[in-house]
């Protein structure tokens, strides 16, 4: 992924120093598009972070003072807890499903791959408030699955929305809508395997779970690590399951559920600009901080 | 056993121009021969995958059938009541002098110039780096690999108060324009370009004199087509999802997106004294989904290759 690794165009001596420049022509407008959606907003979030906004005095410098505040926001870390027990146990869960399906996928002893393929991956293209809004609906104790499987079967199942499962409910929300990405990340990894490996394996008379430990395992790597940084900062970021869901289960889903609902309704519903920064900022730098200590782990495992 | 057959397999599916060694469905004849055994287990564990996959879209399908009443009183997994999927979707599309349309029109207009305006810069952007060596270029990638990492969340609150005072709230642009940008596609057409387009053509082609861009665009951007048309699937998707950015800078509903509208629906059918309009909440869920899933399904040869070029290079 570095920049060294790209082969550089031998260049006409004439054409040098104008091609010093030309790339500029093609990057540029992508650059300028950076800058104004991701650096300004983020330097304009750092720049707000530093400030109050008191009735007395108005808008004034306060420095570190809000960090402070959400160092001991107990609100804060009790919906960043529920993010990270979220990371902890949903993530593993579903980049294990995504690698067995995966390797299903790659195995020859399956037929019709390309129909599970499609199939699983086909959540993935349905919009998160659809996706929420049908899981909800089916999780529903008035109607939907689980009022019907009661009286079907005159059990109780407990409630998905209660406070002990709600967290579990929008897991399985998340897993149904990106279980499929990841197993396709995985499966695109696994295909271009270089034929000679298996030649190689096959003369060794390796056996089919020794060619998935020795082979597929290792290549896949990678792939795997980006899948997890993926998924933790998305995660970190959850959002638009819960918010929706809010509305049908408004007793177990509170305004700080997710960091990124505390920081949306500081903002949205309380008029706490700066705090609001402040919360999303120090959210994004745990993210940063836990992406890149993913990787960093990787990398020492593979000295 | 297994490995003996991945051979054959592979072997007779490297057939890709770009040079990837693609295993693109092979010829049932090649790979009869040597097949092993299909695997029982195998086959249960991805059906059972496959049905957790599909169920929650059946069921939409079903209740998008259903009236108000017999969503209520039918079982939840098959048809019950009057077969009202037609008078749902009239509905839907007519409730509130035809709002729905209104949110379809708007996503449409998100969508073409989000994600097309995406696509365009990521591939302009992503083929200047793999194929020019400006100054700065390492800078850039250093600072737009590292901006993946920044959570959207740290992003939208300083974004929306900045588009306000620019008085950009409440319009159009103030969803196209953060749209815009996809490093995702730029790293994806960077890795793809590498490949794909060999540098002695784009030599040849300035040997004869012909401009960089008009190179770029008569030839380069061919040669390319599997990348963009996989970024522009996936900028697709990310605009005709989007509900945070759209919730976040829009309190007129004449300018909602589907998945803003949709919510609303829901959101009043909740609330006490609210009209109930679960049944259109439904037909309007399934009516969102199908262009984007059909798109996904005539479209799977393009981005399946374009993702495979991506997972190589990381």
């Amino acid at each position: 992924m570095t920049s060294t690794a790209v082969p550089v165009p031998k260049p006409v001596r004439r054409n040098r120093s104008r091609r010093r420049w030309t790339g500029w022509l093609f990057t540029g407008p992508f650059m300028i598009v950076f800058t104004f959606t991701l650096a300004v907003p983020l330097a304009y979030a750092a720049y707000l972070s530093l400030f109050q906004d008191r009735l007395v005095g108005g808008n004034s410098f306060v420095g570190i003072a809000n960090y402070r505040q959400a160092i001991h926001d107990p609100q804060f870390w009790q919906a960043f807890e529920r993010v990270a027990v979220f990371l902890v146990v949903q993530v593993p869960i579903m980049l294990l499903l995504a690698l067995c399906a995966a390797l299903a996928l790659d195995s020859a002893r399956l037929r019709w791959a390309p129909l599970y393929r499609l199939s699983v991956f086909l959540p993935y293209a349905v919009p998160a408030v659809v996706a929420a809004l049908m899981w909800g609906f089916m999780y529903g104790k008035h109607f939907g699955l689980v009022a019907n499987i009661d009286k079907a079967f005159d059990v109780q199942i407990p409630d998905p929305f209660s406070s002990g499962l709600v967290l579990t409910a929008i897991g399985n929300i998340v897993t149904w809508e990106y279980v499929g990405y990841n197993m396709l990340i995985f499966f695109s990894a696994l295909r271009v395997i270089p034929n000679d490996l298996y030649e190689a394996a096959e003369l060794d008379g390796a056996t089919g779970f020794q060619v998935v430990r020795a082979i597929k395992l290792p290549a896949l790597r990678n792939a795997i690590l980006v899948a997890t940084i993926f998924s933790v900062i998305g995660s970190f970021q959850l959002f638009n399951e819960p918010n929706i869901l809010k509305s049908l289960s408004p007793n177990t889903i509170g305004s700080y559920f997710t960091p990124n609902m505390y920081a949306y309704n500081l903002s949205f519903a309380g008029q706490q600009y700066n705090y609001s920064a402040t919360v999303a900022i120090v959210m994004g730098v745990i993210t940063v901080i836990i992406a890149y200590a993913v990787q960093l782990s990787a990398r020492q495992k593979e000295a | 056993m297994v490995a003996t057959d991945r051979a054959s397999v592979v072997k007779a599916g490297r057939t890709s121009p770009a040079g990837h060694t693609r295993r693109a469905h092979p010829v049932a004849s090649q790979r009869s021969i040597r097949r092993p055994r299909a695997s029982v287990t195998l086959h249960v564990a991805m059906t059972l995958m496959l049905i957790y996959a599909l169920l929650p879209l059946f069921w939409l399908v079903v209740n998008a059938s259903k009236t108000q009443d017999a969503l209520f009183t039918t079982f939840g997994l098959w048809f019950g009541g009057k077969f009202a999927l037609f008078s749902n979707v009239h509905d839907t599309l007519t409730y509130d002098h035809g709002v729905y349309l209104r949110w379809l029109a708007n996503t449409l207009l998100y969508v073409v110039a989000g994600a097309g305006g995406a696509t365009f810069l990521a591939t302009m952007g992503g083929y200047g780096l793999a194929k020019y060596n400006f100054l700065g270029r390492r800078a850039v990638f250093a600072v737009v690999l590292g901006a993946v990492a920044v959570p959207g969340t740290a992003l939208a609150v300083p974004t929306f108060l900045l588009f306000s005072r620019l008085g950009l709230t409440n319009t159009p642009l103030a969803i196209i324009i953060p749209s815009l940008l996809s490093p995702f596609g730029l790293y994806l057409i960077w890795a793809y370009a590498r490949d794909s387009v060999p540098d002695e053509l784009l030599e040849a082609a300035r040997i004869d004199g012909a401009g960089e861009l008009r190179t770029f665009f008569t030839i380069s951007l061919r040669l390319l087509s599997p990348g963009v048309i996989t970024v522009l699937l996936f900028t697709v998707v990310a605009t005709w999802n989007n509900y945070f950015l759209p919730l976040i800078m829009l309190n007129q509903p004449k300018w909602y997106p589907l998945t803003v509208g949709l919510n609303q629906w829901n959101a009043q059918s909740s609330t006490v004294g609210g009209q109930a309009i679960y049944n259109l909440v439904i037909t309007g869920s399934l009516l969102t989904v199908i262009p984007i899933v059909a798109a996904f399904l005539v479209m799977q040869r393009y981005w399946q290759s374009g993702l495979a070029a991506g997972s190589v290079k990381q």
